[in-house]
């Protein structure tokens, strides 16, 4: 069986999300991970390469600085690396990029997490299930084989659904699918040698444009009550904040 | 032109989601064209009707109801018809499967996540949320056709009566959909999260799933949904669909109140474009007062039900 998992490299989940002239995003001082979810699509990789016997194949769409970020991946139980060459600002342009290496190989599953932590857009999964014209199903909380056959929970609003479709598929993942995975010391020597080969992207037409950024306004500052003034709160909330 | 909207239903009523998307398109263009799964009797064409749509487009089958690919399928033969080239969606967990499906098929640029009304219409420039709601970009979408989904309270109700016509749209049902829907698990009568306008949250304060009564009740008393922070759901004290934040529902309602929740910088990810804040915390020092309108430092379990007998007085 062959796996895609598609990661991306973003800012660890503590940082302060600062801009440089709100243009962009400020790297000084940031460390740069595994997107959390794309984290919980690899841990479950290597689990059903553990389980099942797969090769695991990371891609992602970045410029060189990501390469770090490839090699955990490949420290965490990979085989091999793509890092398509490009900065990947627009879920369509990412999509096409990933449905491209699909088309050249074969691979039985796709996985992916359920939103990339920058952008956020929550797209590339059911973008690239299109593009291929596979099923794909997200956020995917659980993913079970049984040969060609998957069953999968979706999480859904107020509760979860229990879905099935046949192999090759794309899932965007999220907890509790798998257990993250940390790397240990021989996976961590044998990264350094896995190979990760550097492709160019195709041209996309269509991408959206990013003119800037700004942060939340922030809150003047709070207003506190004492315990036994519960009925004061309650008539700032009335009359103040207008939202009772 | 014309600008689509996909209405969704909950449990036989139109959610308010969808109609604040009504009155997003209503606010860029006067003829707004929705679209839905489900029948479109009287009571659906009054209510789209006041808010201003013009016509609906219509399938009542069932295997169109929960199928994301099958509608967009549906939407995309809408956009079709209509020559629309704007077609505008409330985000829900249906929504955001059907709108990347939809934005291929259409051939579509698309902007997910849309907290705001456009601040130009030429190029369609919107704010959307990126960096798990850290921050906010302004992005601007190619000329062509286009989807925007929409957070909840990206613009408020507003009534715009207009008559509203329904037209059966047809659609070739696919014979074995390529998801097949073995079983659903799903609360019912509750008030959805994410379509909240008022949500009570706890977290790891509350010390045991046993203690949730007195939320509940709170969130009872204001019509809130109840929400939570992320060990409280792995610690599966709660409903895992409950945590707020980074890596779980972002929320964006009237009034969060927080309670026994420290205020993590995922937490405050997920919570922080809600309108008013109020933190109940044994702890000063607990860094979600600096996020908050309204504080009470004090014992939750004092706190809660004098607040909610307080409500009650008002309400
Ligand atoms: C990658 C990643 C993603 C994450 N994503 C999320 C996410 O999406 N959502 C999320 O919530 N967290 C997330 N977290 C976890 C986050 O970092 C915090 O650990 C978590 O939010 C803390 O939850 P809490 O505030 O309920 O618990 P705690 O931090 O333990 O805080 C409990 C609070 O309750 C107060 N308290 C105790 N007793 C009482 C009482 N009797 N009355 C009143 N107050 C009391 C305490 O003073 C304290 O402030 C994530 C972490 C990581 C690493
Ligand atoms: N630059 C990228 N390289 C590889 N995979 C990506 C990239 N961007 C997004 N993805 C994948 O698509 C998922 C959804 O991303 P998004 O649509 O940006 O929220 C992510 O969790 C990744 O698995």
């Amino acid at each position: 069986m062959n796996i895609l998992v598609c990661i991306t490299h973003v800012p660890d989940t503590t940082t302060k999300i600062k801009f440089v002239d709100g243009k962009e995003l400020d790297k000084n001082g940031v460390q740069f991970v595994i997107g959390p979810y794309d984290d919980y699509a690899l841990a479950r990789a290597v689990e059903l390469k553990e389980s099942l016997g797969a090769k695991v194949t990371v891609l992602n769409v970045g410029k060189q600085e990501t390469e770090p970020t490839i090699r955990k991946a490949l420290a965490i139980g990979a085989d091999e690396a793509i890092r398509i060459d490009a900065e990947p600002s627009d879920a369509i342009f990412v999509a096409h990029q990933i449905a491209h290496i699909a088309k050249q190989n074969s691979y039985d599953l796709i996985l992916m997490g359920r939103e990339s932590s920058d952008y956020n857009g929550g797209l590339v999964h059911g973008m690239v299930g299109e593009m291929l014209g596979w099923p794909s199903v997200s956020p995917c909380m659980k993913l079970d084989l049984e040969g060609t056959n998957a069953k999968m929970q979706k999480e859904i609003e107020g509760g979860k659904e229990l879905l099935e479709a046949t192999l090759p598929l794309v899932a965007g993942c999220q907890e509790p699918i798998a257990e993250w995975k940390i790397p240990n010391m021989r996976g961590i020597m044998s990264a350094r040698t896995k190979p990760l080969n550097v492709v160019e992207a195709i041209s996309v037409e269509g991408a959206i444009s990013y003119n800037s950024f700004d942060l939340p306004p922030e809150r003047s500052s709070c207003k506190f009550f004492e315990v036994d003034q519960v009925d004061d709160l309650v008539n700032a909330l009335k009359e103040e904040a207008k939202v009772l | 032109m014309s600008v689509l909207v996909f209405i969704e239903t909950n449990e036989g009523e139109i959610k308010s989601s969808s109609l604040e998307a009504v009155c997003y398109a209503k606010s860029i263009n006067e003829n707004v064209v929705a679209i839905m799964a489900g029948e479109a009797s009287s009571k659906e064409l009054d209510i789209l009707g006041k808010y201003g749509v013009t016509k609906v487009f219509y399938n009542e089958s069932e295997a169109l109801a929960n199928d994301s690919q099958g509608l967009a399928e549906f939407i995309f033969s809408g956009v079709e018809k209509e020559g629309a080239d704007l077609i505008i969606i409330a985000r829900s967990s249906l929504a955001d499967s059907i709108a990347p499906k939809l934005a291929i098929k259409a051939k579509a640029s698309i902007a997910t996540n849309v907290v705001d009304l456009p601040s130009s219409q030429s190029p369609l420039t919107v704010k959307r949320g990126v960096f798990t709601g850290k921050a906010f970009a302004t992005v601007s979408l190619p000329e062509g056709r286009k989807v925007l989904t929409l957070a909840k309270n990206a613009v408020g109700l507003k009534e715009s009566p207009s008559s509203c016509s329904s037209e059966k749209l047809g659609f070739s049902e696919v014979a074995s959909p390529k998801v097949k829907r073995l079983s659903v698990e799903k609360a019912t009568g509750s008030i959805l999260l994410p379509e909240a306008d008022k949500v009570v949250s706890a977290g790891r304060g509350l010390k045991g799933p046993e203690n949730w009564e007195m939320i509940e009740e709170l969130a009872n008393t204001l019509g809130a949904a109840t929400a939570c922070s992320k060990p409280v759901s792995d610690m599966e004290w709660r409903p895992h669909h409950e945590h707020v934040g980074q890596t779980g529902i972002k929320v964006s309602p009237s009034l969060y109140i927080a309670i026994g929740i420290s205020g993590a910088i995922q937490h405050l990810a997920g919570v922080n474009s809600s309108k008013t804040i109020v933190v109940i915390n044994k702890d000063a020092e607990a860094p979600f007062f600096k996020s908050a309108d309204y504080g009470i430092v004090g014992d939750a379990f004092e706190v809660v039900p004098k607040l909610t007998e307080a409500i009650k007085r008002v309400v």
